[in-house]
């Protein structure tokens, strides 16, 4: 339980069910040149937690998320996913990662991208298809494996991304801005599917955003970050809306809640008084980091 | 399928639209051409400069010599245009390997690509009437596995030598054209190197490629036809262009009849690359 020692004393019943924390930063150091992009990151994120990194431009937040991808170096620290290094987690597809581009070939079909971590790991053909089909089913794109990226909407290309991201079943999701160039609207939809998904497959989820309510509504820890030095400077608890894996006797007639359940609970919490509290106390934190 | 035919009528009617300039030159322009001074502005339209397009056309149905049995005209042409044709396409193909593996090196080692870019464009500055007889004196020299060096393997290198160079500097840029998100996405799938060529730079260079080749086609058949000519290679095209410029300076209309099947020769050469365009349909659309 030391692993989880960080800030996360009510996520102690989770990460009870995996000893072992999906990333877990000491003393971590990362610097381009004179430029400290990172200085002293400790943070723990437990199997099957939902941590959102926010702060403002040049804080680091992305080149956070970046070590953690193995795309980074740290100057010193250590960086551990899954119990490994970052390389050895890297490749052993231990984590899956988005970026706020959907980045799918267009050459590929949706099918085809999605299948690509796991051709490029030479798995077979048959099972590649199927874990697919599977796949696109989760993210309820199935009547779209055929199609050419190009023929999609931007969330559409997205939820493709998400998916092609699962193939390999990480227990690890690393997003930056995942959502950041899509409209409002789509924007919500795709938060409540991003929480549908990390509840269904369990994975922890290390999400980086500009957004406030963002983070406070799909986050269990929102940790807020402060530029020059890039720092944490405050770990605040957020509203995630949990239910989709909920033990039995919690949900429905101990039953998992359905996307459209946990739909409106999403849209339930960003009208709770929790969630406006989480969004002050966030905003309070990055004005207080920024001063 | 529908731009594929308009673009083919496009090209009908712009065959069309020079054969009617060439005639209305001749019809409205006076024979001894336009004059200011002393200065010729404009060409001699008489027929002995500029023979009617259906003289041409009647030249080749001629035999090429008043021998009964000689060879027509027409067949000499198609021959000779052959001839060139697969040298030119053979220029072309190994051009283009080399250029293809010139931009993977270049890419695989930056320092090469510093230190041979800059020698790759140098190499087009040479013309290429002062390598012909070069390599072709240097072919001379060599036998290769007991044979002996060929004329026309030294028009195919020079052939070559002009349709590497867009195929390499087309190439090298489609190679690097996947942004840096797309790169990192391979590493953090844990790509290799081969893995990331194959999967993500290779499909991400043919929209760059495919004009690449283009320009390597048609520098192939200039460089064929060319070196033909500088390095006195017998049976080409360019031979017969001369060959009849000579032969029949009372007659322009057969050198015009050779010309005239070098042009469709580039026709087809630019038609065998474009078939790759319909292979490579899918691979097509992917410039950022």
């Amino acid at each position: 339980m030391t692993g989880t020692a960080d800030g996360a004393g009510d996520e102690t019943a989770d990460g009870a069910a995996d000893a072992t924390a999906a990333v877990r930063l000491v003393g971590l150091d990362k610097a381009f040149g004179s430029v400290r992009a990172l200085t002293g990151i400790d943070l723990t994120v437990a199997g099957g937690e939902f941590v959102s990194l926010i702060g403002p431009s040049g804080c680091g937040k992305s080149t956070l998320l970046r070590v953690v991808a193995d795309l980074e170096q740290p100057t010193a620290g250590t960086v551990e996913v899954s119990g490994k290094t970052a390389r050895r987690a890297r490749l052993d597809q231990d984590y899956g990662i988005a970026f706020q581009q959907a980045g799918l070939l267009e050459w590929r079909t949706v099918a085809e991208n999605v299948e690509l971590p796991l051709q490029v790991h030479g798995v077979g053909k048959a099972e590649r298809r199927q874990r697919a089909g599977e796949l696109l089913e989760l993210v309820g794109l199935a009547d779209f494996a055929g199609s050419r990226p190009g023929q999609l909407s931007g969330g559409m290309q997205q939820r493709v991304a998400i998916a092609r991201a699962l193939a390999p079943s990480p227990q690890l999701l690393l997003m930056d801005e995942p959502f950041g160039a899509l409209d409002e609207m789509t924007r919500e939809r795709m938060q409540a599917e991003l929480l549908r998904i990390a509840g269904e497959t369990g994975a922890a989820v290390l999400f980086v955003t500009h957004s406030i309510p963002e983070a406070a509504v799909l986050s269990d820890r929102v940790v807020v970050m402060s530029a020059r030095p890039g720092r944490i400077t405050d770990v605040i608890d957020g509203c995630r809306p949990r239910g989709t894996r909920a033990p039995l006797g919690h949900g429905v007639d101990g039953a998992e809640l359905a996307g459209d359940a946990l739909s409106d609970r999403v849209d339930d919490v960003r009208e709770s008084t929790a969630f406006f509290a989480a969004i002050t106390a966030v905003r309070e934190a990055l004005r207080k980091g920024h001063g | 399928m529908g731009g594929r035919w308009r673009s083919a009528l496009m090209t009908a009617a712009g065959f069309v639209l020079l054969v009617l300039l060439w005639e209305l030159a001749k019809l409205v322009l006076p024979d001894a051409g336009v004059s200011v001074g002393d200065t010729r502005v404009l060409p001699r339209t008489d027929d002995a400069a500029m023979p009617h397009v259906w003289t041409v056309l009647a030249q080749l149905g001629r035999p090429e010599v008043a021998v009964p049995g000689a060879r027509l005209v027409g067949v000499a042409v198609a021959a000779a245009a052959l001839f060139t044709l697969g040298l030119a396409l053979g220029g072309l193909v190994l051009g283009a390997v080399l250029g293809m593996v010139l931009a993977l090196v270049m890419l695989r080692f930056e320092l090469v690509e510093r230190a041979a870019l800059p020698y790759v464009v140098l190499s087009q500055t040479v013309p290429l009437i002062a390598i012909a007889p070069l390599v072709a004196g240097w072919g001379g020299k060599i036998a290769i596995l007991g044979w002996s060096w060929q004329p026309w393997a030294s028009v195919m290198v020079i052939s070559s030598y002009l349709a590497f160079f867009p195929v390499a500097v087309g190439m090298l840029r489609g190679l690097s054209s996947p942004i840096r998100a797309d790169v990192e996405l391979f590493r953090a799938m844990a790509a290799g190197w081969w893995t990331t060529l194959l999967r993500l730079r290779l499909p991400a260079s043919v929209p760059h490629l495919l004009p690449a080749l283009r320009l390597a086609t048609a520098a192939a058949v200039v460089g064929a036809i060319v070196a033909e000519i500088s390095t006195g290679t017998r049976g080409g095209i360019g031979r017969l262009i001369i060959e009849y410029a000579q032969s029949a300076t009372g007659d322009p209309s057969r050198m015009y009849a050779a010309i005239l099947g070098a042009a469709v020769l580039g026709l087809v050469a630019a038609g065998a690359v474009g078939l790759l365009d319909v292979g490579l349909r899918r691979y097509r659309g992917s410039v950022r």
